[in-house]
């Protein structure tokens, strides 16, 4: 169905070319996962199924790229709508109307599709990806699944042969993710349609793939094979597969389910080694005691214009602990984070950072009780080179010049001082806002989505910094739907619904119950209270995460 | 203005064709432009806001009107605030008198400051509420059917440049979104977030997100076939977008020409049938390149002939005034109690008619609360 024949594509000034030989052929039907680390090729690779990439990125791509027969050389992309379906990114991005139903119809209007059976179809659609009760809603009022469902239905309604998706579940907290997941395998399994999907939550959707290309490391050739074996040494693996590694499991568990039935035999040897809950595992010793307390929140409202996004919430934030604020797509995280900063004033209640409101402070006096990496680390950046932002990091907050790239380098030692912000890896981008953040010593440090985007090995990185911070006496609080880094990273988790607080309590206590928030291997070895493939291999004496990259 | 008033039986509840609701706001618009009659000026805006709290929907953007009507405010001070300022002198009753400033002799026509009279303010706020109330039709048709629901029943030979519109008329709001998020991550970084240096300094990363975002809109709506060629003649399609444009450009202008009575007569009527005709033979053409289909085009029926009728009377009614002479401009030197000429208020009150006649919108945002924007910074 799709078949690349020695694809080599450079983007415009780059040195090395981005796809190198790429040969590749998904057969129709297939559920095909492309995988790799940031910044291998993986939206590249993508984009080319339907030559979005180059006409609309630029650079020189050799070689040929074929879609049912067609080639992408011969006609644009708008020509190939009826065959290949592209999610991007950023659904709400590609919205063009402004009614659920009307953007359904968009594609079929373009392609002169017959009224009745446009009709038809879009009624199909809204049933298939369950979207009938959203049909008259404006697509600003929807959440992040029902516009990532809305995007998909509105490639589907032109009755592709191929559907491309670029990340279609990383933005998503993980109730809405399995929604759109679902919605996916019902196209596989009941339609046939193709679908080639780019993905940094694999253990989100390695157990739904057929196939897996892993694009590896630059220079070497592509592998294309089974999950199992495909996953066995690729440089990134979701949690199951990593406890199969460690407990030499073959095949290799790609799900849960998998996993829970070859564990029997490990389950019993752990029993008795069992962390006692809550108490911390040998690999993440507890702070002895909470510190003093860094930051109160009490019977706080707020929010954006209209909508309420707190309803009452009280929170204290001690020194040394690292706190996983978690819940659905619009909970109001994001809102508590902007107030913790004063970046809003309270509607009523109060925030107490150290000793004042921060919305009170100026933003000089702000940034030395608490920092924030939004998320979009990026927005922090305004300069051509790091060393210019780490530059102006020190001025901004009159520091002995170096002292910002010094946190860097500890952060992710060895970034190009030359590099344009815009160029680095999601990580390193990720590090230096964090270390524009960190610079100005604040003991409150707060993160909102820090591991959208990141891959595993730069995860792992994250998680070790994070819990240095925690080691320091600071508190970090991080906003997120990444169960497995809250499982790696938290003490503490916290989770927010309709802008209440539901669960506040030790991390192992409020996730290993929950089906939503519990990480893999917490299901894999419930009902003991394990969180993590390093707790497991620690018990077990074993080095953690063999063959993988840490 | 959240009044909501149930139909009578059970009418279904359907969204009325907007090119009626634009045909109505442009009626009582037309109405407006005719006369400075502060009475009859209120009575517009009075029907305005009762039809549009009838029946708005409860999606985003029905709080337009409400927009409008703050601008409409902003309008009518500024436009007040000018004569006071750089007022022409003319005699009346002096209210109060600001110190003035002596120009050299190059201004000679200008002067600032000076004695305010009644008549000037009067004048001027009959003139800036006549502007006010213009703005408000415009608010009331956006508040009363979304814009790029307008668009989509623009004839086919015209769907890309509608589409076009839609996505620029999404742009200012991101741009704002951009910038406050911008502002926001310069307070992060602990940098001032106002003065001339913070919006220097704004301007790229806000341009670069929207550049950013457009980019992407155009890879979407390529990729769902967007600017597809049909099978039609490349003649053939540019004869049908040539009769549009210059249909629409020839109503235009014969539509100003009716409004003004200053224009030749051969660019009032004749300039307005000559575009129609236009229009209708590049809606034919159009019809020929079947190449591009609608879906669920409006339905044009008898609520939507009512609409279109009341607005029709309430521009009759006002003509007729001018005819009879009554009082459509009041008489500011001196000053006169404006009187409310008849046959345009009974118009005016006729336009009413849509808060019962129209069919109540159905529920948009029926859900829940819309979630919280993902910002924080």
């Amino acid at each position: 169905m799709i078949r690349f024949d020695h694809v080599t594509f450079t983007y415009p000034g780059a040195e090395r070319p981005t796809l190198a030989d790429v040969d590749l052929v998904v057969p129709e039907g297939e559920l095909c996962l492309v995988v790799g680390t940031t910044g291998s090729g993986k939206s590249t690779l993508l984009r080319a199924v339907n030559g979005l990439v180059p006409r609309f990125s630029g650079g020189t791509l050799l070689g040929r790229v074929e879609v049912d027969g067609r080639s992408t050389e011969a006609v644009p992309p708008r020509e190939l709508a009826d065959v290949v379906g592209f999610v991007g990114q950023d659904p709400a991005a590609g919205f063009v109307t402004d009614i659920v139903e009307d953007e359904l119809a968009h594609v079929m209007e373009n392609l002169g599709v017959a009224p009745d059976a446009m009709r038809r179809r879009v009624e199909d659609v809204l049933d298939l990806l369950g979207l009938h009760e959203l049909r008259h809603r404006p697509l600003a009022t929807l959440s992040g699944g029902q516009q990532q469902r809305v995007a998909i239905g509105s490639v589907l309604t032109a009755g592709p042969r191929v559907l491309v998706l670029d990340e279609p579940t990383s933005a998503l907290d993980p109730g809405a993710a399995e929604e759109v997941l679902a919605a996916l395998t019902r196209l596989v399994h009941d339609l046939g349609i193709t679908v080639l999907l780019a993905e940094h939550r694999l253990e989100r959707v390695v157990q739904y793939a057929d196939r897996v290309v892993v694009l590896p490391a630059p220079g070497r050739p592509v592998v294309v094979g089974e999950p199992g074996v495909a996953l066995a040494d690729a440089p990134v693996a979701p949690p199951v597969v990593e406890l199969g590694r460690l407990a030499g499991w073959s095949p290799l568990p790609l799900s849960v389910r998998d996993a829970r039935r070859a564990a029997a035999d490990l389950r019993a040897r752990l029993a008795p080694l069992a962390p006692d809950a809550p108490v911390a595992s040998p690999a993440r010793p507890r702070p002895a005691g909470r510190g003093p307390a860094l930051a109160r929140v009490e019977g706080l409202h707020g929010g954006y214009g209209a909508v309420r996004a707190l309803r009452g919430v009280d929170l204290e934030l001690h020194a040394g602990e690292v706190v996983a604020l978690m819940g659905r797509n619009g909970a109001g995280k994001s809102t508590l984070l902007a107030h913790l900063v004063g970046l809003r004033p309270p509607e009523r209640g109060s925030v107490q950072v150290g000793e004042a409101e921060p919305h009170r402070l100026a933003a000089r006096e702000v940034v030395r009780s608490a920092g924030l990496v939004p998320q979009e680390a990026g927005l922090l950046l305004y300069h051509d080179t790091v060393a210019a932002e780490c530059t102006a990091g020190d001025r901004d907050a009159d520091l002995a010049p170096g002292a910002t790239r010094a946190v860097l380098d500890r952060l992710v030692p060895g970034v190009d001082p030359r590099a344009h912000p815009r160029d680095l890896s999601e990580g390193q981008r990720l590090a230096l806002a964090l270390a524009v953040v960190l610079a100005a010593e604040p003991p409150l440090v707060l993160l909102d989505e820090p591991t959208r985007g990141l891959d595993y090995p730069a995860k792992r990185r994250l998680v070790t910094v994070l819990r240095e911070l925690g080691a320091e006496g600071r508190a970090v609080v991080l906003a997120t739907h990444d169960v497995e880094v809250v499982a790696e990273v938290a003490d503490r988790a916290v989770v927010l619904a309709e802008g209440e607080v539901v669960a506040d309590g030790p991390a192992r206590e409020v996730v290993v119950h929950s089906p939503v928030f519990a990480p893999q291997v917490a299901k894999v070895m419930a009902p003991e209270p394990w969180l993590t493939v390093g707790e497991i291999a620690a018990a077990l004496e074993l080095p953690a995460g063999t063959g993988s990259a840490s | 203005m959240s009044r909501r008033r149930s139909s009578p039986g059970s009418r279904p509840r359907r969204l009325l064709h907007p090119g009626a609701w634009w045909a109505w706001a442009v009626g009582l618009a037309v109405v407006a432009l005719r006369t400075t009659n502060p009475l009859l000026l209120g009575l517009v805006l009075a029907v305005l806001a009762y039809v549009v709290a009838a029946r708005r929907s409860d999606a985003p953007w029905a709080g337009s009107f409400a927009v409008a009507l703050k601008l409409g405010v902003v309008v009518i001070v500024v436009r007040m605030l000018f004569p006071v300022l750089f007022g022409n002198r003319v005699p009346g009753t002096t209210l109060f008198t600001l110190p003035s400033v002596t120009l050299p002799d190059w201004a000679a026509g200008v002067s600032i400051g000076g004695p305010v009279t009644a008549e000037l303010l009067v004048g001027a706020f009959y003139q800036g509420l006549r502007l006010a109330v213009v703005i408000a039709c415009v608010g009331a048709a956006n508040s009363l059917c979304s814009p790029s629901r307008m668009l989509r029943s623009l004839p086919n030979a015209l769907y890309e440049a509608g589409v076009a519109i839609t996505v620029a008329l999404t742009f200012a709001p991101q741009l704002a979104v951009m910038s406050s998020r911008v502002r926001e991550a310069r307070r992060l970084r602990g940098r001032a977030t106002s003065g001339p240096g913070a919006f220097a300094s704004s301007l790229v990363p806000v341009f670069e997100g929207a550049l950013e975002r457009a980019v992407l809109l155009a890879a979407s709506m390529d990729s769902r076939g967007y600017g597809r060629h049909g099978r039609a003649p490349v003649r053939v399609r540019r004869a049908a977008a040539a009769l549009t444009l210059g249909g629409l450009v020839l109503c235009g202008i014969g539509a100003y020409g009716v409004l003004d009575a200053s224009v030749p007569l051969v660019l009032r009527a004749p300039a307005l049938v000559a575009g129609g005709l236009a229009l209708a033979g590049s809606l034919v053409l159009g019809g020929r390149r079947s190449d591009r289909t609608r879906y669920r085009p409006d339905p044009w029926a008898g609520e939507e002939w009512a609409v279109l009728g009341s607005a029709a009377a309430a521009v009759v009614g006002v003509i007729a005034s001018g005819w009879a002479g009554s009082a459509l401009d009041p008489s500011v030197y001196p000053l006169e109690v404006p009187q409310l000429p008849v046959a345009a208020a009974v118009g005016v009150l006729v336009a009413a008619l849509p808060a019962w006649v129209a069919p109540e919108p159905p529920s948009l945002a029926s859900v829940a609360a819309p979630p919280a924007l993902e910002v924080a910074a």
